[in-house]
């Protein structure tokens, strides 16, 4: 059998025929498929890391905007508690200044009462002598002898009616 | 289920199929000669067979070209020499190759034969499969887009013959040679698969000649040791041995032999796997027609063995087709690797 041994022919053949193959498919083919290849291959990866900055970029923002949240929230909270207070406050003392002033006010009329009675007092006991006097004098045009008599006597009458007043 | 269904008929359609050839075998003087029958499809030829019909054999002519020191050049189709035709004082010898008529002894044959028609198709197929993806990938945005059409088939190859083989054995500058371990690895797979085809114009036993693959295996040759590394001659020529192993010179007729029987071995697997398949299928499909005149039972059951085994290997085939396409790159780009080592 020659089955082993290779026929000159065909060994030639297969040498043209390989070698036009060979030439044709390293210079125009398989490079520049590798190299696009390789090319594509950079591009996901970069595309991938990309997106995986994206995606923490994304995390990352939603994280600070659930914090911001967080402390306006809490800011709110206090703020309203704040407020709250300040008018508690407010009002506490808005009421005191407005008890103080009614209690002033009240002392002021009490004492202007108790003045204005003394003088009406005063005035009416005047107007009581004069009258008295005018009553007596009336009386004593009759009698002016006993005069002096007469207003001792009065004044002794208005102290008593003083007194029983009083008591 | 229903797919179990579809195979049982389809086995019994070729049953009935069968029977006028048992009927013609039987007719006939008989006896076949199966060992002819393989030899005659994995040996090389000058025509190629398509298809016998009736009597009548369908057959494509192929170029004869030969080269005689007295005669010059000769050049005619193998039609010439059909049947035992003699032309221009040459003849198809017993061997199956032309001889000249006077001492039977061979001139130079420069013919394209079978062999040689299913390279040149293969290879034209070859060439414009991967020159019409690369044509693609030349676009300026085909980075930016996915594999499409051709490119879904030949990229996962590219990038498997690049990531598995070339990058992890060859070492940095596999760039330099994946341009070749691509070529053998498609080439070789290419040969294969179209030599499973049952049919014209496939089935030719291309990468099952010694002559492919020892090509092949030159190729390899050349690559590791034109591009091979300071330490990796001096490995060879002065290894780190006792000094008289060295000068007898032992080592290095050792070594020598060595570098000779990578190739060496690289040519016989790929020819004697491939070789084997398509014998081992054709020895198949004979036994139907050995078997034809042993009565319809014995026809019958052992055609059913046949085709079921017939399917099995071809499934085998297809695999191998792929194994040993790939085994060759791989073990071609280990060497290379072994060359390129520094220290």
């Amino acid at each position: 059998m020659d089955l082993l041994l290779p026929d000159t022919g065909l060994l030639l053949w297969m040498v043209l025929i390989f070698g036009i193959v060979f030439f044709l498919l390293a210079k125009f083919g398989f490079p520049v498929i590798t190299r696009m290849v390789e090319r594509r291959n950079a591009y996901i990866a970069s595309s991938l890391q990309k997106a995986e900055e994206a995606r923490a970029a994304v995390e990352r923002l939603a994280q600070e905007q659930e914090e911001l949240l967080e402390n306006t929230r809490q800011q709110q909270g206090r703020l309203l508690r704040e407020a709250a207070e300040a008018r508690e406050k407010m009002l506490a003392a808005a009421r005191k200044e407005a008890a103080e002033a009614e209690a002033h006010m009240l002392e002021n009329a009490r004492k202007e009462i108790a003045a204005e009675k003394e003088a009406a007092l005063r005035d009416i006991r005047q107007q009581v002598s004069l009258l008295s006097l005018e009553i007596a004098g009336k009386l004593v045009s009759r009698q002016l002898s006993r005069d002096d008599e007469q207003l001792a006597l009065l004044d002794r009458l208005m102290d008593e009616v003083e007194t029983d007043r009083k008591s | 289920m229903r797919k179990t269904r579809h195979i049982l008929f389809f086995a019994a359609c070729l049953l009935l199929a069968c029977l006028p050839a048992s009927a013609r075998a039987q007719e006939g003087n008989g006896e076949i000669d199966a060992t002819a029958i393989i030899f005659e499809h994995v040996a090389d030829s000058y025509s190629w067979h398509i298809a016998t019909w009736g009597d009548k054999n369908i057959t494509l002519p192929l170029p004869v070209i030969l080269y005689d020191r007295e005669s010059g050049w000769h050049a005619c189709l193998s039609s010439r020499f059909a049947n035992g035709a003699h032309y221009a004082g040459f003849h198809i010898g017993d061997a199956g190759k032309i001889v000249r008529d006077t001492d039977g002894t061979r001139p130079l044959d420069l013919s394209v034969t079978k062999t040689v028609f299913a390279l040149i198709l293969n290879a034209l197929l070859l060439v414009l499969l991967v020159l019409s993806c690369a044509s693609r990938y030349r676009r300026p945005d085909a980075w930016r887009q996915p594999p499409h059409g051709l490119s879904t088939l030949l990229e996962p190859l590219v990038v498997l013959v690049n990531d598995e083989i070339a990058k992890p054995a060859v070492g940095e500058d596999w760039k330099r040679y994946s341009p070749y371990l691509l070529t053998v690895f498609f080439f070789i797979l290419l040969n294969n698969l179209t030599g499973i085809i049952p049919f014209f114009p496939g089935g030719a036993n291309v990468t099952g000649n010694i002559a492919v693959t020892a090509t092949l295996a030159a190729g390899t040759f050349l690559a590791v040791n034109l591009t091979g590394s300071k330490h990796y001659w001096k490995e060879i020529l002065w290894p780190d041995v006792p000094v008289f192993l060295k000068a007898v010179p032992l080592m290095p007729v050792i070594e020598i032999v060595g570098l000779l029987t990578k190739p060496f071995s690289l040519a016989i697997r790929l020819f004697a796997n491939i070789f084997a398949g398509h014998a081992m299928l054709i020895g198949v499909i004979c036994v139907i027609f050995v078997t034809a005149k042993m009565g319809a039972a014995i026809s019958g059951s052992m055609t059913l063995v046949a085709v079921v085994l017939g399917v099995f290997m071809d499934c085998l085939e297809l695999l191998v087709a792929f194994i040993q396409a790939y085994v060759f790159t791989m073990l071609s780009a280990v060497f290379i690797g072994i060359s390129r080592q520094k220290e």
